[in-house]
């Protein structure tokens, strides 16, 4: 039972090695799981990590460190492809949230309701994870594998989060269907990614989150959209188009009624998303 | 290089400008740290999950909630408290006076989140608008006032300089008497008192809704944890092993002793050393259930051989409550027009932000119980009979009430930490967590109700039949009450010649459902008042018109018989909204013709509520003294749970003294200084303790002046510790050193007691269940997003009769809290137990969700009323959850029956009312 600040990535990957530990960085999401009971563990603190704060350019795209909070997020200067990452950030929870919680632990944390998961999606974004015996990447869809499961294996950290560049054009949105405006866990949300090239869309990458255990890109009505005319895309979304929900009844909302807002969600999503492009 | 463990027992930062070092355990919370270790009770605890943002403290300049830190992340850090940044911080400063007179706060509890998260924007918006107002603190949860004053509060800091005070007399708005301590920090609520020596006390609660249970071996385990001092159950308690609010209803066990009706009932009490308790594993106490067929709703209870929670309680059926009057079946015969609905409500929340919290310890022989409570009188008589001690040996201080609203109106800790002070000798706390206080303590009733209304073509109403069975859960609690109150208010203020209404209360194995604000009438209202606009509808007639066709006036009597030759307001409300009204149908129609996604409705109801008891004594007492320095002293006991009855009462008394407030000091509420001003329920305190406050300073007055030998429109000054009496042109100096002080030390004393005048209901309820009514009218304009079933409510009107405004902000802000409770119950609250016991799957409005409100307060004198003042606090929901759905209905056609009106709900509705 111990609490360790870790100053290096090092330290991190050799407490891991030690035995079960539990890794924070914001906390917002191990505190409440935690609830009012003792905790008799370890406890690896990462939030003190600074080579794993930040969001950085790479050669081919960028690079969000693993206790990189929302609001660095919010305030990193990023292309408008990051613009629905970062209405999710302002959305993910309140200021106090977003002031330590992290896109990293959302995505350990696994919830379908995760708000960062599908930007994330939308920009193709793969997942680091390092060991003592190295690092290896996969992407976001291939790390979540559940209600509260993942991929990350004992011995490993999700040290950061890499998103290849998006193609020039392209703008993002995420719209987020809460019962409330602040501090609200989702209904449903939905984010978008378009790029446009001469008046037509010539790529769509479009996910739902909440409406199945992991949020889900919708590949056949991406298919569908792209080639469309910008003017003509919000309403070519269809019930018929949108495969694959799985959604559930939960306090929020029934299953019925969680199927019926994806359409209307999606379509308020790209119409955002191409306002920020005009 | 990693910092080894070791090097980790420690951390050290600054804390409001200085050095700080503690030893936290792993993984503990900051907001632990700050408050147990540090003593830094103005960081208030309101969840522990970052739900509510209580515990909001700036962290190098950002706020964060302290209890999703872990106090080592604060090291080398700067961390400020509210108390810290209101000493030296311009911002900071300027919040204090601004929030003090806008009344930004009411309880306050969420005082220091919001002013801290407040404090961080002006550090960087030194003008905010509304809109950065509410993103900047929309992860603070406030229960009390409806958002509105706090926005005010904030955007208005930056001139708080240049603010002038309002005069303190009756009538003006006067800043809240006690509003210092809420902020500056140094408010003590229940968690705040206890000493640091304290043994701490945690309740062992069933898991299951339903079950019989035996104990392990408890001597064994205790053995195995060193630090419990004690373990209780039922065999420890030397008196009634029960306790409840009506007389006959008394059923409630302190320890169930071999079965279990609810989540959350109580079984057994651990006590020990804070290290020890804090470090159990509670579901490890070695207690065996076995699980028994659950009762889950009315239908379940109900139904034909469901078994009985109660012997004696056949059919599950605890109390009902009936009222008629003329013959409502010929009258809805006759009628040109009927309408019959079906509703169904849910479970809400009280959802204050302070969970339960007390301190007992045993002082020369006495119990001494600090606690939040809303009936320090009732608590003492409870304990009374379950410790089996006089109650001359037990004192009840109110600690500040974090808000209660109807639930800290019943015992909850209160028992367990005085069987534990007792047992061990020591003091002793207990601090519910939040899980705890929302599986166990009260709840709004869910009611399922069939209404049937008639009308004659010329809109004249034509009888009403009215059955609501209301589950009042596994204990009584309020019930009797709720079932009572419903039939003599689901009429609304109509006159109606021809009327029935039932009621039952059905027990569940659901927790305990007892008074929240408006006691089953907020329920009965969006029945009848949902049901009038469909009428009206089929009749052809503006809903404002039939309204007031029917309003009840002076000399119509209601439909228990009973006639009031003045004060009766709900024309003068309806017709206060009128402008509005015909605005904003309007606008919607405008709106409308153009927008096909979003649809804008307009909708009103009226309430009306009897304050005080029903057709039951409801006594309160002040007393006031005049010292031999020349101070009065005025006995406040009329507990102030953040409605602002530390202010209104010494408004009132002070008024019929004839003196200044700055005068008058104010002790209380305590059982051993402040004579029973009864309980903070049933709008009954500004009416009967104001009352008794008239009375007491009139006395005290006519005292003065007999001394003086004086006119009686003489003038009392209070100054430099001198009463002078002016009369006519003669003024003298009342020489106090020649009066003999009383016991108490005062030389001029008065005591009195009002009792509202009421009398019993018959057999039909018929009678005088109050003394008086206060009403009200909402309208609100809403939007809905079609598609997504999502209702946004875009500006409040909210018309109040209250007889006189005591002191108008007071009043404005009990109007903007009971709206905001009135829209979280029509759109987003439902209590379901086992799955909604924390503050994000359970919703109340955030800072987000409440619109501009407008208060149009109306003064139609109750000759009862002091200087004319009626009860306000559970009007001010009552009407606004009908007026919702009435304006969903007036937008879209959707009937919503079933609240709250979630998005699954109202996409349902809109469904069924024929659309795509």
């Amino acid at each position: 039972m111990s609490y360790i600040t870790a100053t290096t990535l090092d330290d991190v990957l050799d407490a891991l090695a030690d035995g079960p530990a539990s890794i924070i960085a914001g906390g917002t999401d191990w505190f409440p799981a935690q609830g009012d009971r003792a905790f008799s563990g370890t406890l690896i603190d990462i939030s003190r990590l600074s080579e794993l704060r930040g969001v950085t350019k790479t050669d081919t795209g960028w690079r969000i460190g693993a206790a990189t909070t929302w609001t660095d997020i919010i305030n990193a200067d990023l292309p408008p492809a990051f613009d629905g990452l970062k209405q999710a950030a302002r959305e993910v929870g309140s200021v106090q949230i977003e002031n330590t919680g992290t896109i990293a632990g959302n995505l350990c944390n696994a919830s379908p309701a995760a708000d960062g998961v599908p930007p994330l999606l939308t920009l193709d974004a793969q997942v680091e994870l390092t060991s003592l015996k190295g690092a290896r990447c996969l992407p976001v869809a291939g790390f979540l594998q559940g209600v509260r499961k993942t991929d990350r294996a004992a011995g490993e950290i999700l040290s950061a989060i890499y998103i290849p560049d998006a193609p020039a054009g392209s703008h993002s949105s995420f719209v987020k269907l809460g019962a409330r405006k602040y501090l609200v866990i989702s209904i449903c949300m939905v984010a978008v990614l378009v790029t446009i090239q001469d008046g037509f869309v010539s790529d769509m990458r479009i996910s739902i989150g909440a409406a199945s255990p992991v949020a889900m890109r919708l590949a056949a009505l991406e298919d569908a959209l792209r080639g469309l005319a910008v003017k003509d895309a919000a309403d070519a979304v269809t019930n018929a188009l949108i495969h694959g929900l799985t959604p559930i009844t939960d306090v929020r909302a029934s299953a019925d009624y969680r199927q019926a807002a994806a359409a209307p969600l999606i379509r308020r999503a790209i119409t955002l998303a191409l306002e920020g492009a005009t | 290089m990693m910092d080894k463990p070791s090097a980790n027992a420690f951390a050290s930062f600054t804390l409001n400008g200085e050095v700080a070092q503690v030893e936290p355990k792993v993984g503990e919370r900051l907001s632990f740290s700050l408050r147990e270790r540090l003593g830094r009770k103005d960081v208030k605890i309101g969840c522990n999950a970052g739900d509510c943002g209580a515990c909001t403290v700036l962290v190098d300049g950002a706020p964060v909630c302290a209890c999703l830190m872990a106090t080592q992340q604060a090291t080398g850090r700067n961390v400020e408290t509210l108390a810290g940044l209101v000493k030296a911080d311009p911002d900071a400063q300027a919040l204090m006076e601004s929030f003090q007179h806008h009344q930004a706060a009411q309880c306050g509890i969420c005082t220091p989140g919001m002013m801290v998260s407040a404090v961080a924007l002006l550090r960087e918006v030194p003008q905010p608008n509304d809109a950065q107002v509410q993103d900047a603190l929309g992860g603070v949860l406030c229960r009390c006032t409806g958002y509105r004053k706090i926005i005010d509060a904030v955007v208005g800091a930056h001139a708080a300089a240049d603010l002038i005070e309002a005069p303190t007399e009756l009538g003006h708005n006067a800043r809240r008497f006690d509003g210092l301590a809420k902020v500056d920090g140094s408010e003590k609520f229940g968690d705040d008192v206890a000493s640091a020596d304290a043994l701490v006390a945690r309740v062992i609660r069933s898991p299951y809704p339903a079950a019989t249970f035996t104990f392990g071996d408890l001597d064994a385990w205790q053995a195995k944890h060193p630090g419990i001092e004690t373990i209780l159950t039922a065999k420890d308690v030397p008196g009634l092993n029960a306790f409840g609010v009506i007389p006959g209803f008394i059923d409630q066990p302190v320890f169930a002793v071999d079965h279990v009706l609810y989540r959350g009932d109580a079984v057994a009490c651990v006590v020990g050393v804070s290290d020890a308790i804090n470090g159990l594993d509670l579901d490890l106490f070695p207690v065996e259930w076995t699980p028994q067929m659950i009762l889950s709703d009315i239908d379940d209870a109900i139904a034909p051989n469901a078994p009985l929670l109660f012997e004696g309680r056949k059919g599950n059926i605890m109390c009902g409550g009936f009222v008629q009057c003329g013959d409502a079946d010929a009258a809805l015969d006759a009628a040109d027009v009927t309408v019959e609905a079906s509703y169904k409500t849910s479970f809400v929340e009280h959802g204050y932000i302070e969970p339960e919290a007390g301190y007992a310890e045993v002082v020369d022989g006495r119990l001494h119980i600090h606690a939040c409570t809303q009936a320090s009188g009732m608590d003492r008589e409870s304990l009374a009979q379950i410790l089996n001690m006089p109650m001359a040996d037990i004192r009840v201080v109110p600690t500040a009430v974090g808000g209660g609203f109807g639930s800290k109106i019943d015992l909850s800790l209160q028992p367990f930490i005085a069987l534990a002070a007792l047992k061990t000798g020591k003091p002793v706390r207990m601090t519910y967590t939040r899980n705890e206080t929302m599986k166990s303590t009260t709840k709004r009733h869910p009611a399922q109700i069939k209404i049937k209304i008639g009308a004659r073509s010329d809109g004249t109403l034509s009888g009403l039949t009215f059955d609501g069975d209301f589950n009042t859960g596994a204990y009584a609690s309020w019930g009797p009450t709720v079932a009572n109150r419903v039939p003599v208010h689901a009429s609304g203020p109509y006159h109606i010649t021809d009327y029935r209404a039932r009621s039952r209360a059905v027990h569940t194995h659901c927790p305990p459902s007892g008074a929240f604000r408006g006691f089953g009438v907020p329920q009965s209202a969006i029945a009848q008042e949902t049901a009038f606009d469909l009428l009206a509808a089929k009749l052809g007639i503006d809903p404002l018109e039939f309204r007031l066709k029917n309003a009840l006036t002076d000399g119509v009597p209601t439909v228990c018989g009973q006639v009031f030759e003045q004060g009766v307001g709900i024309k003068a409300c309806l017709e206060a909204l009128r402008s509005a009204w015909d605005g904003a149908k309007d606008d919607c129609a405008s709106f409308n013709a153009t927008s096909t996604a979003y649809k804008r409705g307009v909708g009103i109801a009226s309430a009306w509520y009897g304050c005080g008891n029903t057709s039951l004594p409801n006594p309160s007492t002040i007393k006031a003294g005049l010292r031999a320095d020349g101070t009065v002293v005025l006995h406040q006991g009329a507990i102030d749970i953040g409605q602002g009855s530390n202010t209104v009462i010494p408004q009132i008394f002070a008024k019929a003294l004839g003196v200044s407030i700055s005068g008058v000091t104010m002790l209380g509420a305590d059982t051993d200084i402040t004579p029973d001003a009864g309980k903070t329920s049933a709008s009954r305190q500004t009416f009967v303790s104001g009352n008794a406050a008239l009375k007491a300073g009139e006395v005290l007055r006519g005292e003065i002046l007999r001394q003086a030998n004086a006119g009686p429109d003489a003038v009392i000054t209070l100054a430099d510790g001198q009463v002078q009496v002016t009369d006519a042109d003669r003024t003298q100096t009342l020489d106090l050193s020649r009066l003999e002080p009383n016991a108490e030390g005062y030389v001029l004393m008065a005591q009195e007691t009002y009792d509202p005048p009421i009398k019993p209901l018959d057999e039909n309820g018929q009678g005088v269940p109050y003394a008086q009514f206060g009403y009200a009218a909402h309208l609100v304009v809403v939007e809905v997003d079609i598609a997504l079933g999502l209702c946004k409510p875009l500006r409040f009107v909210a018309a109040h009769d209250v007889g006189r405004a005591i002191n108008p902000l007071l009043v404005e802000g009990q109007v903007q809290g009971g709206i905001a409770q009135g829209l979280g119950m029509a759109l987003m609250e439902e209590y379901i137990p086992g799955r909604t016991e924390n503050l994000h799957d359970y919703l109340i409005p955030t800072i987000g969700d409440i619109p501009p409100i407008e208060t149009l307060i109306l003064e139609i004198a109750d000759a009862h009323g002091p200087y004319g003042a009626k009860g306000l606090g559970e009007h001010v929901l009552i009407p606004t959850a009908p007026a919702i759905f009435n304006a969903i209905y007036h937008a879209t056609g959707a009937k919503v029956t079933h609240a709250p009106a979630t998005p699954t709900r109202l996409r349902a509705a809109w469904k069924e009312a024929g659309h795509a």
